[in-house]
């Protein structure tokens, strides 16, 4: 068995023009796919992070802490949440990750923890 | 040793080369493991089969020995993998031949290589490493690059099939179409750079086009049900049989101008064979068409009896599945042969090729016959500017030369 980590990325200047009907639908699917993460038995943790906005970065590798406002990268895309499973390989992650990014309308980087 | 008894036990190590890694990765499950365990059998093979003759099978002597071997350094290296998982594999001594079709080792590699998860490059090389048995110096240079890059390449892959944990094993059932298709494109590109190659070396490289045919022939056995591998192998064997006759002094012959003498009797019949096979089926897929669309071409005994309007219907079932301007720009070639160079003209024109060579070859061509010099010399300028291959380079500058004042 091998953990993965799925990470959504998306744009939030996107995310902000969908409609409520259609954030809603979203939830809804997420929430399925999150149940049936669980109910496969491949479930280790998810979460959705709030916005940008709320990022802040420090820097320990000198003196004195260093703090910066704002994401590491200043990009256009962003993690927005994601899910860590334990799965037999690469193309059960793959399928997952596939039915994930359906259900949260984003894409999904997929990277394998390194093996203890 | 002599050259000869040399050459003869490394011909054998090669052709047995992908049964025998598939069959160490599938028991090992690492890739490095397998490739250093099969180098130390061929080590042994050229120590013992000169002095003791060739084994009645040389594909399970060359198991057992690169087997024993891996023992060997999974033994030495215990304390670096759980005991466990060495007891395992120790002890585990499945049976060199295939339970069953499906369960072939190659088939697992195969789809291992041609992972929709590793770059396109990387899937190609990693086909011709593993199961093709070619050196990384062999790849490095059938594609032009330095052997380190490829090196580099390869290990990238191979670290990458490890640490993501991609599997060995035939994809399950709803995943097979689109993972089949994947292998097929693989062989295609090893055959297109074979058979149109870049660069300055040789315009044709038949150990490329050799070695796409013999993976094919291995799928096509693995798999006898699939009709789009059935189409791949049909097209890639019409497509071969006319190779020799295709380059003459250099240059690119187009196929109206080929001898037909020159093409390969066998390879067409055992190509007409298999689209027959797929017409009766009728399931048509893309390889499949492109297929029959060579079988009508090598059905001719000459240019002018080529039955074009079973071409152009043939593109007209390809359009449907794959709406795409290069099979447009096909079907337009066809077209002009059945309606005239005007007709097809206005389909090439729409078609948005910018920048591909056979777009503005094909203009060119349609041009010239229109008797729009003027313009068919602009075509062939913008042709041989994205060209890359030495024959057709020659051939687009004589039809350019041709043209009138």
């Amino acid at each position: 068995m091998t953990q993965y980590l799925l990470a959504v990325h998306g744009n939030e200047a996107d995310y902000a023009e969908i409609t409520p009907e259609q954030m809603q639908q979203m939830f809804a699917d997420t929430e399925r796919f999150n149940q049936q993460l669980q109910a496969d038995g491949v479930w280790v943790f998810a979460g959705g992070l709030e916005t940008v906005a709320s990022a802040s970065v420090v820097d320990g590798t000198g003196d004195a802490p260093v703090v910066t406002d704002g994401p590491y990268l200043e990009t256009k895309e962003h993690i927005g949440g994601f899910w860590i499973i334990d799965v037999p390989d690469h193309d059960a992650a793959m399928r997952y990750a596939a039915a994930g990014s359906k259900a949260c309308q984003g894409k999904v980087e997929v990277r394998p923890f390194q093996a203890e | 040793m002599s050259q000869d008894a040399r050459a003869a036990v490394e011909r054998i190590f090669r052709d047995e080369y992908g049964r025998l890694i598939a069959s160490l990765v599938r028991r090992f499950g690492d890739i490095d493991l397998a490739e250093d365990a099969a180098g130390e059998a061929l080590v042994r093979a050229l120590e013992k089969w000169p002095e003791d003759g060739v084994p009645p099978n040389p594909g399970a002597w060359l198991t057992t020995t690169a087997g024993n071997r891996a023992i060997d350094r999974i033994r030495r290296e215990k304390n670096r993998t759980s005991k466990h998982e060495a007891a395992v594999m120790i002890e585990d001594d499945t049976p060199h031949e295939p339970t069953g079709v499906i369960e072939d080792d190659r088939l697992r590699l195969i789809f291992t290589c041609c992972h929709p998860s590793l770059a396109p490059e990387a899937r190609i090389a990693l086909t011709l490493r593993l199961l093709g048995g070619l050196t990384v110096a062999e790849i490095a240079s059938a594609f032009l690059v330095q052997e380190t890059t490829m090196a580099q390449r390869i290990t990238r892959a191979k670290g990458k099939i490890k640490g993501a944990n991609i599997p060995y094993r035939v994809p399950e059932a709803e995943d097979l179409p689109v993972r089949v298709g994947a292998v097929l494109a693989v062989l295609l590109l090893i055959f297109n750079e074979g058979y149109l190659s870049s660069g300055d070396g040789d315009p044709v490289r038949e150990e490329l086009t050799g070695e796409a045919i013999r993976l094919a022939r291995i799928l096509h056995e693995l798999l006898p049900a699939d009709l789009e591998v059935t189409g791949l192998l049909a097209m890639l064997l019409l497509t071969e049989a006319r190779r020799t006759a295709r380059v003459r002094g250099g240059e690119l012959v187009p196929l109206e101008e080929q001898d037909r003498g020159g093409w390969d009797r066998a390879l067409i019949a055992e190509g007409h064979d298999l689209v027959r096979q797929c017409l009766a089926a009728n399931r048509p897929g893309r390889y499949q068409i492109l297929a029959a669309v060579n079988a009508v071409h090598t059905d001719a005994p000459t240019a002018a009896a080529t039955d074009w309007s079973q071409v152009v219907a043939l593109y007209d079932q390809l359009v449907r599945l794959d709406p795409s301007p290069i099979v447009a720009l096909n079907r337009a070639v066809a077209v002009a042969e059945l309606d005239g160079p005007e007709v097809a003209l206005a389909i090439v024109e729409r078609l948005p090729l910018e920048g591909y060579h056979a777009w503005h070859a094909t203009r060119a061509e349609l041009l010239r016959r229109l008797g729009r010099s003027a313009a068919a010399r602009e075509q062939y300028d913008a042709a041989l500017a994205v060209c890359d291959n030495q024959a057709e380079r020659a051939f687009l500058l004589r039809k350019q030369g041709q043209l009138a004042g």
